[in-house]
């Protein structure tokens, strides 16, 4: 809780088992207790769901004002007051005894079959049944059977005989995620958690419903019978997989991840994550690791080598040559340093670029001055008096930033309103207000915006710079109406990265490099003489530079080619390539000299979620030979003559806060023009597309539970479009450019006629690579 | 020799009595346009006057209930009619329904008025076809005739009337289950407070009662709140239904002031069935605690019926004599109470399975009298634990059985088996003498 | 089966009803029992697009009551009460030799399809105990012999009129209309009220 908010709220004093506690109003009686250290059981409770007082495992006796009720009342239901006193099983023999028979009766049809079950060892029916159960059943019965484990989804089980009915999962998809997609059917003693039966449990947040299970009832595919919880290793951890900033724990069992859960920050994620935080980390462990070293040799195939014949071989191809840096959006914050760093004082350029995606001139502009300089957070989208999305989907690219919305849309409708080619279900889930574009119009339709307060919150996407003039709209409307912004990327690295100076324009801490002022600054700290002042390149000319031969080398930091376009991993062909990578990839293969960096769980470090908010982390391998980019490059640099100093990430961090931001001159942003409207004829469009959250992404490589739940890609057209094509919903259409063709079940929503929506990277659906584009550019349409 | 009063069954003899013709015939109608003429606050005060109470089980002052819904507060308020009646033995909403379905609608659009509703609703039980049919008729009739819908009776007040037939939940009689059943959830009770008062159903203040506490208001308004407190005693004023069933001469629905004994109302039903002697009954279904012929001669008003140890409930009067077996008879309704737990709490979900599960063994004969206390302590860990009343009602009958007939019990245990002819407990068995 | 035009536009007047559309959920289960005979999975999947809810939404609240059946019923659907009052009356002799007659188990329907049977809990109808509903129409102070021969004219197709009811028994789908809130136009068929309900008054004016 915040201070100020502390101030505000009237606090109540209570009695429990004879201790005094002083909590705010609105406090429940379980909650007061915990402050006292007093564990009342509970099953159905959750801090975070709505009361529902349904298991009744937390009766305790209650006085209020020297009247008692007739019947012990569930502490998880009832706020204090002033004059309370409560007893709780520590000191009432009516409330020990209601504890008791609850506890009896959640075992009576409970299977007791805690040696094969993933929850034994950690199953809050377990421990308390030791701490408040009976020795001994006095159940003669019959236990109730049901068919087990049912699948409701290709990564959820459920084991209805283990089910203790808390609700609490059917209530999170509710109340939390907006899916109802399980819910409590039949009724009485038949009741269960179910589905309905041709529609799966697929929701991007399921594997909550795992992790607040109180008993082992569903349980996720993967980790199923893999693990007992006495022989896990727990490290809080940082997921790595998105710009939210998700707190996570990752368990180990002799040096491999077994498994993922939700962390607790109240800031940041509360006390959830989304299926792909918890379930994508098959590529840690992946059979295409690599392990040493590895030289192209004069027979043109890769070989492995020792550390130094590496990094001489790497030392001497790099020394006094033009070199660019391309550093992909995962990178640590202090790895992303350590780039920049290396290119500035190593390597001597600014030709560096974090961004492994789209990207524009105008998008730099806009990160060193907009971006850098936002101050917005989640509590702001708490306090929002609207949202506004532009270029940005949060349930599919930031899911836990929907899940911030979604709750104040659920608490208090809040308005939300998206610029964007269709109203997707998260934005249905949200309610939010579509304002449908053809891509490339976004700055009209963002100028146009009305009605944003200082109180408003402007989320927007990295995408939204494929929309030449669309973030000069932002900032124009951004100046007028005082709303906050929010820039949130899609991967986890490209904040700290851009804090980190691991792009062209700028140097570590927001320092401009075009500033005389912050190059000095930085040359100062570092202990170097100058830093280079020409232009750096983006990462779209430093691919074209090397395909000119403009460049000799190029760094290749955990990229994606067909992230970027699907030119780049050809544009890298004529140039020598130095890559670092975990696993075997596109780019390994044409490179002269893979060095293999540590995993996430292999290193520690740090990202800034796209608050800005650090999100430290340590090593969840202990045991790891593997060493981060910055230690790799530390020694390269220390090999070429120009030692950069970064021998750990203690150090760096220690460094790269002793440099602290930039209080100097601000760079001010230069505004771009919007192209003019495509002219379309008949049967094209303007194509539009986004990464859905469970897709082909690489790191989500090896996980078929998961990627069973993934949505399925479809083209997305309008009624007046569909008409004139003769498709009905469902029917196959193509959208094609001259380089290949898409084609898929037709899905008619509201959008603009001259708009066709696609999936950018899902089964079926790679525009990058298939059709060349990711939107803003024609495309035709035609029936399948 | 009657002390009979009918009022709202007055003409249920009549052939056409459900139509709007015969209720107009008798001044129906007349209450609706007299009360439209007061202040609604000043129709809260009469029914408060009145001492009129809740008819659905508790009895809970009605005009008290409609005095909680906050004024002016410029949100919708709803009306709710409680037409679930599904508590066994009880029967009397679904004849007055049947017969007379206009006086409620009246008692609607007055109760309506008087707590600034705008929506009404009956929600009626959905295993009674016909009723439904009279419902539906009636309410076509009273929309037609004026009496519902825009500027009622020319007086600017406005009032949508909508049947809302549920489809076989006891649980759905339970009002705030009612409404999340009305909500188009399932039928399971909610957390309580906020009360259905401050939020009910879309979470607006709404008032739920009983279809005959609604459809005794517009009698009241004709004939003012002093006639009716002058019926009845002194905390339970009033006429009221008493249902008479099982195995009596002559059951049936018998209208009388409260505060009427099993004693007199069965002199009215020519009394037990010939030859035999009344061994248990229920004053109010079967989730109020069983009586004895001991109890003949109790008051069947709130006070005296909870001064002997049960409650008046639903005035649902089930006589059983003494070819019933009471093992059998508390086995039957705790089954029927498995069968209606929502499932939602643990109690009452595990707990009335597993109270199922001994009962059936002690009927069967299996068992000793360590069983009986067994019984008594899962009881005790259902009643006063659960979330709802549902559970305390399944607790009932096995309580006050077990305090008036323990003996039958343990002579279950010590045969090893049921000593009792279900035949002879038939109304066959009696075919021609009744 | 797809629902024809007709029937959706019945389904939206039956939402209309309601301030709140997911309060129609359940007459609209009634409706689809009143076309399908039971809830099927183009009723409920219908049900959840026209009120924008997830299909185990609509699941959840259609298991829920015991009216709303998973699988088809007879035509006549026959529910024998045995709820303590009227199994004590006789309702168990009844349900037992009704199974028997028609060789059927609790929850059954008949190899014809015509009649299926349900042990069913108190009716309302206690004072006429013992009770047996069919289609939910009310079959008051049954015998084991009348209950014989009224399964076996709903068999045959001319089952007995209801004790307090319409002049003729409808089928169980037309029945399902009368639930989900459409009108037959027999409201005013059948008594007013049988004798017990008028015993009282009867009483009263000294008869
Ligand atoms: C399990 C249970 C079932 C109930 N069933 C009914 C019912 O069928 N009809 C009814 O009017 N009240 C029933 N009630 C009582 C209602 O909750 C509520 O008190 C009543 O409708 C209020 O109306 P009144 O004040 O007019 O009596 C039931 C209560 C419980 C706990
Ligand atoms: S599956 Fe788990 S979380 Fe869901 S109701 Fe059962 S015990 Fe609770
Ligand atoms: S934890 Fe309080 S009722 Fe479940």
């Amino acid at each position: 809780m915040t201070p100020e908010a502390l101030t505000e709220v009237e606090m109540i004093t209570v009695v429990i088992d004879g201790f005094e506690v002083t909590v705010p109003k609105g406090t429940l009686i379980i909650r007061a207790a915990e402050k006292l250290g007093i564990q009342i059981p509970r099953f159905c409770d959750h801090p975070l769901l709505a009361p529902a007082g349904a298991c009744r495992q937390c009766l305790v006796d209650v006085e209020i004002n020297g009247r008692a009720f007739p019947k012990p009342q569930a502490s998880c239901t009832i706020p204090v007051e002033n004059n309370m006193i409560v007893k709780t099983q520590l000191t009432s023999p009516v409330a020990e005894k209601a504890q008791k028979g609850i506890m009896e009766f959640l075992l009576i049809n409970h299977p007791l079959d805690c040696p094969v079950c993933d929850k034994g060892g950690e199953c809050p029916l377990q421990n308390q049944a030791m701490s408040t159960g009976r020795g001994e059943s006095r159940y003669e019965g019959v236990k109730r059977t049901f068919e087990k484990p049912v699948a409701i989804s290709t990564q959820v089980l459920l084991d209805r005989e283990r089910c203790v009915l808390c609700a609490r999962c059917t209530r999170f998809s509710d109340q939390i995620a907006g899916d109802p997609f399980i819910t409590l059917n039949e009724r009485g003693a038949l009741q269960q958690v179910g589905i309905y039966e041709k529609d799966p449990f697929e929701s991007y947040y399921s594997g909550n419903t795992v992790q607040i299970c109180p008993v082992g009832a569903l349980t996720g595919a993967s980790y199923r019978f893999r693990s007992r919880p006495f022989d896990l290793v727990s490290t809080p951890s940082a997921c790595e997989h998105c710009a939210s900033g998700c707190a996570i724990r990752t368990d180990v069992r002799r040096g491999k991840t077994l498994r993922r859960l939700a962390g607790e920050d109240a800031s940041v994620n509360e006390e959830w994550n989304c299926d792909k935080g918890r379930w994508a980390f098959k590529y840690l462990s992946s059979k295409e690791r690599i392990a040493t070293p590895l030289l192209r040799g004069a027979d043109g195939e890769l070989h492995e080598a020792s550390w130094p014949e590496a990094l001489a071989a790497a030392a001497t191809a790099l020394k006094g040559k033009r070199v660019g840096v391309l550093v992909g959006g995962r990178a640590t914050v202090e790895d992303a340093y350590a780039y920049s760093k290396f290119a500035r004082v190593t390597l001597g350029t600014n030709d560096i670029d974090f961004r492994a995606r789209s990207h524009s001139d105008e998008e730099a502009s806009f990160l060193a001055t907009a971006a850098l300089n936002a101050k917005t957070t989640y509590f702001d989208i708490d306090k929002a008096d609207k949202v506004v999305l532009l270029g940005f989907e949060p349930e599919d690219e930031s899911p836990i930033v929907f899940l911030r919305i979604f709750k104040q849309v659920k608490k208090r409708a809040l308005s939300v309103v998206t610029v964007a080619a269709f109203a997707s279900r998260g934005s249905q889930k949200l309610k939010a207000t579509l304002i449908p574009v053809v891509a490339g119009n976004e700055a009209a339709a963002i100028s146009a915006l009305e009605g944003l307060t200082e109180k408003s919150v402007v989320l927007v996407g990295e995408r939204l710079n494929e929309s030449a003039g669309a973030l000069s709209a932002v900032v124009e409307l951004l100046a007028k109406s005082n709303a906050k912004l929010g820039w949130i990327p899609r991967r986890s690295g490209e904040r700290g990265a851009l804090q980190s100076g691991a792009i062209a324009n700028l140097l570590p801490g927001g320092r401009p490099v075009s500033d005389p002022a912050a190059r000095v600054d930085v040359a100062a700290a570092w202990g170097v003489e100058s830093l280079p002042t020409t232009a750096g390149k983006s990462t779209a000319e430093i691919l074209a530079a090397a395909s000119a031969k403009e460049l000799d080398a190029v760094v290749v930091a955990g990229v994606d080619p067909l992230d970027i376009s699907a030119e780049a991993l050809t544009q890298l062909l004529n140039t020598y390539v130095l890559s670092f990578e975990i696993a075997h990839s596109a780019v390994t293969a044409i490179a002269d000299v893979v060095l293999p960096v540590a995993a996430i769980t292999e290193k520690s470090g740090s990202f800034l979620d796209w608050e800005g908010r650090p999100r430290a982390f340590t090593k969840a391998i202990e045991e790891s030979l593997t060493r981060s980019d910055l230690r790799i490059l530390s020694m390269l640099a220390y090999e070429m003559g120009t030692p950069i100093n970064l021998p750990s990430v203690a150090a760096t961090a220690r460094e790269i806060a002793a440099l602290g931001n930039w209080d100097g001159a601000k760079a001010s942003f230069t505004p771009a023009k919007s192209n003019k409207s495509l002219k379309l004829a008949a049967g094209e469009a303007v194509l539009s597309s986004w990464r859905l959250l469970l897709d082909l992404g690489t790191l989500q490589a090896g996980e078929p539970n998961l990627a069973g739940t993934a949505r399925p890609a479809t083209a997305n057209i309008s009624q007046s479009r569909a008409d004139s094509l003769g498709v009905a919903e469902g029917e196959a259409i193509t959208v094609s450019t001259a380089r290949g063709s898409i084609t898929l079940p037709a899905h008619i929503t509201a959008m603009a006629d001259g708009s066709v929506w696609l999936a950018r990277n899902s089964d079926g659906s790679q525009t990058i690579a298939t059709l060349g584009i990711v939107g803003g550019e024609v495309v035709s349409v035609v029936k399948a | 020799m009657t002390k009979l009063t009918p009022v709202l069954s007055a003409h249920w003899d009549e052939a056409d009595s459900f139509t709007i013709g015969a209720y107009k015939r008798h001044g129906g109608y007349g209450a609706v346009v007299k009360a439209l003429e007061m202040e609604p606050d000043a129709v809260i005060q009469l029914v408060k006057d009145s001492g009129l109470r809740g008819r659905g089980g508790a009895g809970f002052p009605t005009g008290m209930k409609w005095g909680f819904i906050p004024q002016g507060d410029n949100k919708d308020h709803y009306l709710v009619v409680n037409a679930d009646e599904s508590e066994p033995g009880t029967c009397k909403d679904m004849p007055l329904l049947m017969a007379n379905p206009h006086v409620l609608i009246e008692g609607i659009i007055i109760a309506s008025y008087a707590i600034r509703a705008g929506y009404a609703f009956i929600y009626i039980r959905g295993e009674v076809t016909h009723v439904v049919r009279r419902l539906q008729a009636a309410i076509a009739e009273a929309y037609a005739a004026g009496h519902l819908g825009k500027n009622i009776q020319g007086k600017g007040y406005d009032l949508e009337l909508v049947l809302h037939v549920g489809a076989g939940a006891y649980i759905c009689g339970e009002e705030t289950a009612l409404l999340d059943s009305l909500e188009g959830f399932r039928g399971q009770p909610r957390l309580r407070p906020p009360f259905p008062a401050i939020a009910g159903l879309y979470a607006k203040p709404t008032v739920v009662n009983n279809v005959e506490s609604i459809s005794s208001v517009p009698s009241i308004i004709n004939n003012g709140a002093e006639w009716f407190s002058a019926m009845g005693t002194e905390k339970s004023k009033g006429y009221t239904l008493y249902s008479l069933s099982g195995h009596v001469a002559n059951p049936g629905q018998f209208e009388a002031p409260l505060g009427i004994t099993l004693r007199e109302l069965l002199e009215l039903a020519g009394g037990i069935r010939p030859g035999h002697q009344l061994k248990f009954w229920t004053p109010g279904g079967s989730s109020t605690p069983i009586f004895t012929a001991e109890h003949l001669d109790v008051a069947l008003d709130y006070e005296g019926v909870s001064a002997a140890g049960s409650m008046l409930g639903t005035k649902a009067l089930q006589v059983f004599d003494e070819t019933t077996c009471i093992v059998r008879a508390v086995l039957r309704w705790t089954e029927f109470y498995k069968h209606e737990s929502c499932g939602k709490c643990t109690p009452c979900r595990e707990g009335t399975w597993w109270l199922v599960q001994i009962l059936r063994d002690l009927e069967a004969g299996i068992g000793t009298a360590a069983d009986l206390d067994k019984l008594l302590d899962v009881v005790d860990n259902i009643m006063g634990r659960s979330f709802c009343a549902l559970a305390d009602g399944a607790a009932s009958p096995i309580i006050s059985s077990l305090k008036y007939f323990r003996e039958e019990y343990m002579q279950h245990l010590t045969t090893g088996g049921c000593p009792f002819d279900p035949v002879a407990s038939t109304v066959f068995a009696t075919a021609g003498s009744r | 089966m797809a629902f024809t035009t007709e029937q959706l536009t019945i389904m939206d007047s039956i939402i209309a009803r309601y301030p709140k559309s997911r309060s129609a959920i359940m007459p609209l289960l009634h409706y689809v029992q009143s076309i399908d005979g039971y809830v099927t999975s183009t009723g409920i999947e219908i049900i959840a697009e026209k009120l924008e809810l997830a299909t185990a939404e609509v699941t959840a609240v259609s298991t829920f009551y015991t009216q709303y059946k998973p699988e088809p019923v007879g035509e006549y659907h026959v529910g024998v009460c045995t709820n303590t009052l009227c199994a004590v009356m006789g309702g168990d002799a009844i349900f037992a030799a009704v199974k028997e007659h028609l060789g059927i188990e609790n929850d059954g329907v008949t190899a014809d399809g015509k009649v299926s049977l349900e042990h069913i809990e108190c009716n309302a109808a206690c004072d006429y105990a013992p009770v047996v509903m069919v289609n939910w129409e009310f079959y008051d102070n049954q015998t084991v012999e009348s209950v014989k021969s009224l399964v076996d004219g709903a068999r045959n197709g001319n089952p007995p009129a209801p004790t307090r009811g319409p002049k003729t028994l409808r089928t169980w789908k037309e029945n399902s209309a009368v639930l989900a809130g459409l009108s037959d136009g027999l409201a005013g068929e059948g008594v007013s009220a049988g004798e017990p309900s008028k015993l009282g008054l009867k009483i009263s004016r000294g008869n």
